[in-house]
């Protein structure tokens, strides 16, 4: 392969999330002094080759003159590679002791000693727009953003005015642009600043995300500054890194769509600089300042804060009907022939007629149902905390058969060729006819089972509450084990060769359905109960931190995430294009399962825990709130 | 994770049931046909048994170039026990580029690192019987290896930087780290191929964004140009996917001086006329070097049998 991109930036003085950091490469320690002058007291940021430090100037005595001085090492074996490398660092250096403006550090001195070369620069106190950004709470105030745009465009406009020849930044983002102790911008890392030449093409250099397409062609003009500037805001604004995505894809992340507090004005003026044809941006920075400031005076930005107003969902949805049982309903209900069957803490299976939800039936266990019941061959199947599985006629609710286990039963039956398999606390995962209720085998776990199996490619997968994962095939042997860090009371969900179950470590795992490897972890913001659900290539689950997660199946990104009020112990369901789940904040929500944009939510009297079920476009769930509910999808 | 403890016989915790007998629906007197025999044979194999992995590698300079910047590097184990068998292959190809020979420096750390990285945390599991499981996911040792590389490289070979797509082989899935223009294929015995990876390259983007038809992108002066390599930038993001492994079919891995200088047609066709992998390579190479041989040329291919 040619030659292809063969410079890179002398280092970075922000402290941006630099991969190169990690390089084990001796830095100064602190105490360590430089031309018998400069006292190093910190490293401040570390850069592809070398650190950033804060260090004291000891010839102003009286004084704490600090400074920040920044390395370059030269490890380069090759001769003119480190030759090249050298002068690349004087060109920096000479160039920024030419510029006087006040969003540029001063440069106070420079010099090389053995294989390293030293920039003694003035120390700015304050944070780079990187952190800025990372470390907000939430989306940065839009006028604090156009003030800084303000100044970007003026230190922008001095760097292309420079005579004899315009200065190209080059390498304009976040980290690059410190906001110090004022409030006020300052332009660092002068890496790869060049004067421009005209009709002479550079290297292909600059920072992947935030550099215009024409500057991956070589050419750098101050038009690829104005692109460069109009990213970082699009970063500011939106919390979006653009080194994350695909290049050039801006245009797909339009910011009010993901900010909508933003005013028109502003994201025209961004998507202006952005655009992928330099004939159609901003021509001068100039252009841009002037664009900036009618924003700031159409809006007020820079006189008042805007205000944010969230998106409101009228709450206008009417259930079909309701039906009261008389304690809490924390599992899910289930639907055959035209009658629901749901389970509840009152003890009861109720059997409820589906189209207007009139009582059937009910029939009384012994202790609270939780399990989803199962339907099969006119019996209706289902474990409760009083230890036993009871099989029911589904006509008429009369006991058919009840068959114990040592153990409160939360994990819900399934059922394949005519037999049962459910889990129990008393730590076996049980094997039982559907006809005659008698025991075919126990597999015996390592802990308390709440998790419902999951039968597939022959195989049964469930979790244990002592943080095991089980593969075992319809004999009841072992196939594999996997550990989680904590419990596992999730229920599986399976795609291909993969099978997904998330844990109370807060992790959702893919892991190989034949050998139990994990595959792929994503982090959940806390640990959950929810179960997968699968639909397209995406894998979508609740946790306790109030997120739904949506994760891509092939790479584990996340794809989106949407926030509810409380945690999400509900495992979402997937009917046709989006997705339903309860969550502890009272709410069925409905969202795109796409997108993960709310379609509608409808608030009950309690928590919900349980998962909906839906048929011929109708949503059936319970609530703590006692009441079974029924709502258009 | 406890398969490859028992398939080294570690502790065997089957209850096995009563083997049933074996039926023959055909059981004439006549010898039986070879479709007869295929039916009893399939009838036999478990549906979720693949005994083994092959692979082959094919390499050259080329005709235009004096020095080799890619490199490559095959590993393929066959563990088999009682019951199940757990295929393992590791298949690595990178092309460096960057003056002053550092492009092989590149190309070279990429598969030493990545490889022997990868090795080194699945060596327990291959040849010991650790007490604990694997504490990191697949997805997760390809990445942090590739990170180990890219940081070797910005270290000690500046300025350079290599291209990666790494191939590990557990079971039946395949986990596949990529940076660059490199190419994974998929290769299915009816004909088709499928690229799995999508090139990091400019006119790759700019073809997406529909700046570029096809035809302009063959002709475009900037192929060459990546966007994302190993040893650039200061943030780096490998694309880490994990896929079934093809099968029926080969799985392909080459350098864009196969795959930019012989068309997929005339690649399906070679490896489905060759009489087995290495000639299949063999093969690939030449009609490389028979178009031009402009760049270095690197083609892996591997296969599951059973």
């Amino acid at each position: 392969m040619e030659t292809k991109n063969i410079t890179s930036p002398i280092g970075s003085y922000g402290s941006g999330s630099d991969l190169g950091s990690k390089a084990g490469r001796p830095q100064l320690l602190p105490g360590s002094v430089l031309l018998n002058r400069y006292s190093i007291q910190d490293v401040i940021g570390i850069g592809g080759m070398g650190s950033v430090y804060r260090a004291r100037d000891t010839h102003f005595k009286n004084v704490t003159k600090l400074v920040a001085v920044k390395e370059m090492i030269n490890s380069a074996p090759d001769e003119l590679v480190r030759r090249t490398i050298v002068q690349n660092f004087e060109r920096e250096a000479n160039l920024l002791a030419a510029l006087q403006h006040p969003s540029i550090p001063r440069i106070y001195d420079f010099f090389t000693h053995e294989d390293r070369s030293y920039l003694v620069l003035e120390f700015v106190s304050g944070k780079d727009l990187e952190n800025v950004i990372n470390e907000a709470d939430g989306f940065l105030m839009e006028d604090q953003i156009i003030s800084w745009a303000i100044q970007l465009c003026d230190v922008l406009s001095y760097l292309h005015g420079h005579q004899p020849e315009p200065i190209i930044f080059r390498d304009m983002k976040p980290s690059n642009v410190m906001i110090n102790s004022s409030g006020d911008v300052v332009l660092v890392d002068f890496g790869i600043a060049k004067r421009f030449q005209t009709g002479i093409k550079g290297t292909m250099i600059g920072t992947e995300g935030y550099s215009p397409p024409e500057q991956y062609r070589g050419d750098a003009t101050p038009l690829a500054d104005i692109y460069a500037l109009g990213a970082t805001l699009h970063h500011a604004l939106t919390r979006r890194d653009p080194r994350l995505e695909p290049p050039f894809t801006f245009a797909e992340r339009p910011i009010r769509r993901i900010n909508p507090n933003v005013s028109m004005e502003l994201e025209a003026v961004v998507n202006t600089a952005l655009n992928y044809n330099t004939a159609e941006r901003f021509q001068t920075a100039v252009q841009m300042k002037d664009a900036l400031m009618n924003v700031a005076r159409k809006t007020g930005a820079l006189s008042k804060l805007s205000i944010s107003v969230p998106a409101a969902i009228s709450n206008s949805i009417k259930p079909i009907w309701n039906f009261k049982c008389e304690d809490e309903i924390r599992g899910a209900p289930t639907l055959h022939q035209g009658s629901l069957y749901i389970g509840c803490y009152d003890n009861n299976l109720y059997a409820l007629d589906a189209a207007e939800g009139k009582f059937q039936w009910k029939y009384a266990a012994e202790g609270g149902i939780v399990s989803r019941p199962l339907v099969y061959e006119n019996n209706v199947f289902f474990g409760s905390e009083d230890q036993n599985l009871h099989a029911i006629s589904s006509r008429t609710g009369k006991l058919v058969w009840t068959y114990h286990t040592e153990g409160r039963i939360y994990s819900s039956p399934r059922i394949a060729d005519g037999h049962l398999f459910f889990g129990s606390e008393d730590q076996d995962l049980h094997a039982v006819n559907a006809s005659s209720g008698r025991a075919i085998w126990k597999f015996g776990s390592d802990g308390e089972i709440h998790s419902t199996p999951l039968l597939d490619n022959e195989m049964i997968y469930f979790g244990t509450e002592n943080s095991s994962f089980y593969g075992v095939d319809f004999r009841g042997s072992l196939k594999w084990r996997f550990s989680a860090k904590r419990g596992i009371t999730s229920s599986p969900t399976s795609k291909g060769q993969a099978v997904y179950v998330a844990s109370l470590d807060g992790t959702l795992y893919a892991l190989d359905a034949k050998s139990g490897w994990a595959i792929w972890k994503f982090r959940l913001g806390k640990g959950t109960v929810s179960s997968p659900a699968v639909a397209d290539d995406y894998i979508f689950i609740g946790a306790a931190d109030g997120f739904v997660y949506c994760v891509d199946s092939k790479n584990s990104k996340e794809v989106w995430r949407f926030k509810t009020d409380n945690q999400v112990g509900s495992s979402p369901v997937i009917y046709k294009d989006s997705l339903y789940i309860g969550s502890a904040d009272g709410f069925m929500y409905c969202l795109e399962y796409r997108s993960g944009r709310l379609r509608w939510k409808y608030e009950t009297g309690g928590p919900i825990t349980g998962s909906p079920t839906i048929f011929d476009d109708i949503v059936y769930f319970g609530s703590t709130d006692g009441h079974v509910y029924a709502l258009f999808a | 994770m406890d398969f490859f403890k028992r398939l080294f016989g570690g502790k065997e915790e089957e209850e096995q049931t009563q083997p049933k007998p074996k039926q023959v629906d055909m059981a004439t007197t006549a010898p039986l046909s070879d479709q007869q025999i295929q039916m009893i044979v399939a009838s036999q194999t478990p549906r979720y048994e693949i005994k083994q992995l092959i692979a082959a590698v094919g390499q050259s300079v080329g005709k235009q170039r004096d020095h080799n910047e890619d490199s490559v590097l095959a590993l393929t184990a066959t563990l088999a026990g009682n019951a199940d068998s757990a295929p393992f292959g590791l298949y690595v190809v990178a092309d460096g580029m960057g003056g002053h020979q550092f492009g092989e420096v590149a190309s070279n750390a990429a598969t030493h690192i990545v490889g022997g990285n990868i090795v080194e945390k699945f060596h327990p599991y291959l040849f010991r019987m650790p007490a604990q499981s694997l504490q990191e996911s697949l997805q997760e040792v390809m990445e942090s290896s590739i990170m180990e590389a890219h940081q070797y490289i910005q270290r000690e070979a500046p300025g350079s930087g290599t291209t990666i797509t790494a191939a590990l082989v557990l079971g039946q899935q395949v986990t596949i780290g990529h940076v660059g223009d490199s190419r994974a294929y998929s290769i299915s015995p009816d004909g088709r191929i499928d690229a799995l990876t999508r090139d990091h390259s400019l006119v790759q983007r700019l073809q997406e964004l529909g700046h570029l038809s096809q035809e302009e992108a063959e002709n475009f002066p900037h192929r060459n140009v990546l966007i994302r390599a190993l040893g650039q930038g200061e943030v780096l993001e490998a694309d880490v996917f994990t896929v079934p492994f093809p099968f029926p079919g080969y799985l392909m891995i080459c350098s864009d001086g196969m795959w930019g200088v012989v068309n997929e047609s005339d690649i399906v066709r070679i490896v489905r006329d060759a009489p087995n992998l290495q000639r299949a390579c063999q093969n690939l190479v030449e009609a490389a070097n028979a178009a031009g041989g402009p760049d270095n040329i690197t083609v892996i291919l591997a296969q599951l049998i059973g």
